[in-house]
């Protein structure tokens, strides 16, 4: 079967991207991304529909490949020598040997390695679609609202230089390499789209090309490539024990504990812990946050971060009961507890979302580690709520910084007054995050569920108390929003494409929790059936349905009650402030006898949960646990 | 099927007039504890009609209708309870509708609204942990989170789970808010005027809060029961003693402890947490992997 389809969602990103470059006219550019956001999100659904027409079976493209196998290491040939000029203009030397080791021992594989099995190259089943669908539909919104969100950006940071052709260059090569990369079956392939995300990140994160900007580029790019030869070094020893680069022989290799799968399963595993920000990797995402939104909601948060969570569920089956495993599962569950408690003490709006970033793929690279078919589940449900909240959020808390020129928490005091239409974004979004009906939690549940199942006590553990942590934050960010206030309202600023992004992510996230029954049948079991060969659903559907009739009951209790609350008649009076109000519940009477304003601020417990004093023993033993696992694993597979 | 439906009816009527005995007794005897002679038994229902007969004075509208939001999802919490439903959802919902309590709290210009509601913020990080280990320790003893399971149990559950019901009963003082985990709302001694998170609630609204108050403690201690019913129908009348005992426990505490600090609450909490539902978690895990 041909399937033209694929080979258009990959370059045809690429091809907008060379045009993105050339135009340099704002409007007709803008039009442009508009047109190719739409195309490429209809290439989605024609990709879907065409895989459902065919009865939702694997399918499998692509066995004669030799020249597009040579473009593809020109292109990692092209990018190793751009890396490590960019390495030498900011004197990071060794960094580029980093980049330079792996591609050149790539290129010594593709063309004087021994002789490689046919393989398929292409491989789309159940997961594949579900990764195409997030970075079709999530990816092309946040390019939609790109295009307002750059606008007021660089009306806002005039010392910035507007480069908007090469942002919009970067966003849509990254969006070509993420369906390359979901829809390839052969690890070198892998490998290579994989580098290419790495470099899209490094270089929008250097985007504002101001000092820190460049620090933090590096740090992630260090941290990437580091994953990137751990990759490269996995597939070269694949390819010369096993004598193919197919990753589903490499799995069901690694499931038999065939000793040539077991090294290259662990290194792909490492490199996946890099791409997810997990202790002691998470300091690059943290950084990436000084890059402008869009960049952050679509690579740092929605979509690239979550391609090492998809390898990862790929590998999952050679997980279970398996050293790796363990040492993933540790990981993981580590870091979500760690990065939760962080994240209490940062009032940086996008810290936050980064920290929370953190923790929640911690989650999903915990349930990966088990690798059980039930915490697949709970792990699938959770990459793809945290797909559309997280987006939701990061492009919210943008638009705010646009309109308010701040994106301090303790500058959100009353938002939902002083911006009511993104604070009640904002305060969806949160929901989405952590409250009872939504999905967030319900797969925290599944996920709690199934580590019991799975025996892994220490994850149990991670889970009960992460879960306190993670409330903590987003109520207190949630109480800020809706906090009383006097100050008077904002400009709301916010351009119409950003809205109709938002609009479609808040009406999105709000359907997927009532579906979410219905998405567990038709589409997760068949994914788990495909992967484990047994499906059943961690949740049984009658607490699925209990949790619809919840649904319904959170959403109409609260309207309810503001009817009837509505009909009590009652008197207001001014709040009781110990110093006499001043009358306009805004300052007191203090002891000199003057008005003082009433700041309330919110608690950060800085010296006890602050990243300063907690990141460096986190790192400490996330390194140990990392090194002493690896250790064991090689020894132990190579003595 | 028609036993749930009797047995949530029953929650909805009698549950507030546990609760509000359970209060009253509370009371008395907290009063006996410190030589005064204490209010009648019945005061906490004279009081709730005062306060539904009072004109409604609110500082900000929002509080009526986030507090009977968190009334409904608490009462809501009870009813699946009762209805044997998952033990797990229970909580979850329950502390959806604790962070209504806590926008309740926040939503007004008080800054000791503001404060009550941060630091209610921290007692529901304090005791979460031993919450989720504690239904996940019933998990593991029946192998099911459904109530209505969990009560066919052979043999009373805190046989086997002695670590997460002290767990779960310690975390109880700082569910019910009592001293000296009561930082949220200063109850103690029943008398001081600036009452944290409840300071701007008046009339009505104080009388929503204190019904959805016992509502939520019959909920609570209809936990504690979980672990000592069996198949036994005399295992329930046990369960009413220990209930009971639990009760009086909390009130000796609440009356000869003084408030502690907020990270004390939470260190000493979180600790206990780990050492007895933890360890309890490890031992059965172990025994059932054997």
């Amino acid at each position: 079967m041909e399937m033209p389809i694929i080979p258009f969602l990959i370059c045809f990103p690429l091809l907008v991207s060379v045009l993105m470059f050339t135009i340099r006219v704002n409007k007709i550019r803008n039009a442009v991304a508009y047109i190719s956001a739409v195309a490429i999100i209809t290439g989605t659904i024609v990709l879907v529909v065409q895989w459902a027409i065919g009865g939702c079976k694997p399918i499998e493209l692509y066995v004669e490949v030799e020249w597009i196998d040579r473009i593809i290491l020109g292109v990692e040939l092209f990018c190793m020598c751009l890396l490590t000029y960019l390495c030498f203009k900011y004197k990071k030397y060794w960094i580029s040997l980093l980049s330079i080791c792996p591609t050149l021992l790539i290129a010594w594989l593709d063309l004087f390695g021994p002789e490689r099995e046919e393989i398929f190259h292409i491989y789309v089943d159940h997961l594949a679609i579900l990764m195409c669908l997030i970075i079709g539909v999530i990816g092309c919104l946040i390019v939609i609202y790109a295009v307002g969100y750059m606008h007021g950006y660089h009306h806002l940071h005039t010392e910035i230089e507007d480069r908007r052709y090469y942002f919009f260059m970067l966003l849509f090569i990254f969006l070509g390499a993420m369906f390359g990369f979901v829809l390839s079956s052969g690890t070198l392939w892998v490998d290579a789209f994989w580098e290419i995300t790495s470099i899209c990140s490094f270089l929008l994160i250097g985007y504002t090309k101001t000092p820190e900007a460049i620090v933090n580029s590096f740090r992630a790019l260090w941290m990437n490539l580091l994953g990137g030869t751990a990759l490269a070094v996995g597939v070269v020893l694949q390819v010369i024990d096993t004598g193919n680069d197919s990753l589903q022989l490499l799995v069901s290799g690694a499931v038999l504990r065939n000793a040539g799968c077991v090294i290259p399963v662990a290194l792909i595993a490492f490199a996946a812990l890099t791409k997810t920000a997990q202790m002691p990797f998470s300091k690059w995402l943290m950084g990436a946050m000084v890059a402008p939104t869009p960049s952050s909601a679509l690579l740092h948060s929605a979509t690239m971060v979550k391609a090492g969570i998809y390898i990862l569920f790929r590998l999952s089956p050679a997980m279970d009961g398996q050293e790796i495993g363990s040492m993933i599962a540790f990981i993981g569950g580590f870091t979500f507890l760690a990065a939760s408690i962080m994240a209490i003490a940062q009032s940086d709006g996008k810290k936050v979302l980064a920290f929370s970033t953190i923790s929640n793929l911690g989650l999903m690279v915990a349930c990966a580690g088990v690798g059980r078919q039930e915490t697949i589940w709970a792990g699938l449900f959770l990459m793809l709520f945290h797909a559309v909240s997280k987006s939701l959020l990061f492009q919210d808390i943008g638009a705010v910084e646009n309109a308010t020129h701040s994106r301090d928490l303790e500058d959100m005091h009353g938002l939902i007054h002083r911006l009511p239409r993104l604070g009640v974004f904002m305060f969806i979004g949160i929901a989405g995050m952590f409250l009872a009906p939504f999905g967030m939690l319900i797969s925290k549940w599944a996920a709690l569920k199934a580590a019991v199942d799975a025996h892994n006590i220490m994850l149990v553990i991670f889970i009960a108390y992460g879960s306190a942590t993670t409330m903590f934050y987003w109520t207190k960010w949630m109480g800020k929003l809706i906090s009383a206030t006097n100050d008077p309202p904002f400009k709301d600023i916010t351009k119409r494409n950003e809205v109709i992004s938002l609009t479609i992510h808040a009406v999105l996230m709000i359907a997927l929790c009532v579906l979410f029954p219905i998405l567990s049948k038709i589409y997760v079991e068949p994914l788990m059936l495909e992967m484990f060969g047994v499906a059943h659903a961690v949740l049984p559907m009658n607490v699925l349905y209990m949790l619809v009739v919840l649904i319904c009951f959170i959403f109409i209790v609260p309207l309810l009650a503001y009817v009837f609350s509505k009909r009590i008649k009652d008197v207001d009076k001014i709040a009781y402030m110990s110093g006499i109000n001043e009358g306009d519940d805004d300052s007191f009477t203090d002891s000199f006898g003057e008005p003082k304003k009433l700041v309330i601020s919110n608690w950060y417990f800085k010296d006890l949960f602050g990243q300063r004093k907690l990141m460096v023993p986190c790192i400490a033993i996330t390194t140990a646990v990392i090194v002493v696992e690896l250790v064991i694993i090689i020894g132990g597979t190579l003595l | 099927m028609i036993y749930r439906v009797i047995s949530v009816i029953l929650f909805l009527l009698l549950a507030p007039l546990v609760g509000g005995l359970l209060d009253g007794i509370d009371r008395k005897i907290s009063a006996r504890m410190q030589g005064r002679i204490g209010p009648p038994l019945l005061q906490p229902f004279y009081d709730l009609k005062k306060l539904m007969a009072k004109q409604t004075i609110v500082v900000e509208k929002a509080q009526t209708f986030l507090l009977l939001s968190y009334c409904a999802t608490q009462i809501f919490t009870g009813c699946m309870f009762f209805a044997g439903e998952d033990v797990l959802m229970c909580f979850f919902v329950l502390s959806t509708g604790a962070t209504f309590l806590v926008f309740a709290g926040y939503i007004t210009y008080s800054p000791y609204s503001s404060l009550g509601a941060s630091r209610e913020l921290i007692q529901i990080m304090s005791y979460e942990p031993a919450i989720l280990l504690s239904c996940v320790g019933l998990y593991l003893a029946t192998g099911t989170f459904n109530v209505s399971s969990i009560i066919q149990t052979p043999i009373s559950l805190i046989l086997v789970l002695p670590g997460f019901f002290f767990g779960y009963v310690f975390m109880l003082s700082i569910k019910m808010r009592k001293s000296p985990f009561d930082i949220s709302t200063s109850h103690h001694p029943h008398q001081e005027l600036v009452k944290g998170i409840t300071t701007e609630m008046g009339a009505k609204n104080l009388a929503f809060y204190t019904i959805t108050e016992w509502y939520e403690n019959v909920f609570l201690l209809g936990v504690v029961a979980l672990f000592i019913v069996n198949k036994n129908p005399w295992s329930y009348l046990a369960a009413v003693i220990v209930v009971l005992g639990i009760c009086f426990l909390e009130t000796l505490i609440d009356n000869v402890s003084a408030r502690v600090k907020w990270h004390v609450m939470l260190k000493v909490s979180w600790i206990v947490t780990i050492l007895a539902c933890g360890i309890n978690l490890m031992i059965l895990m172990l025994i059932n992997r054997g």
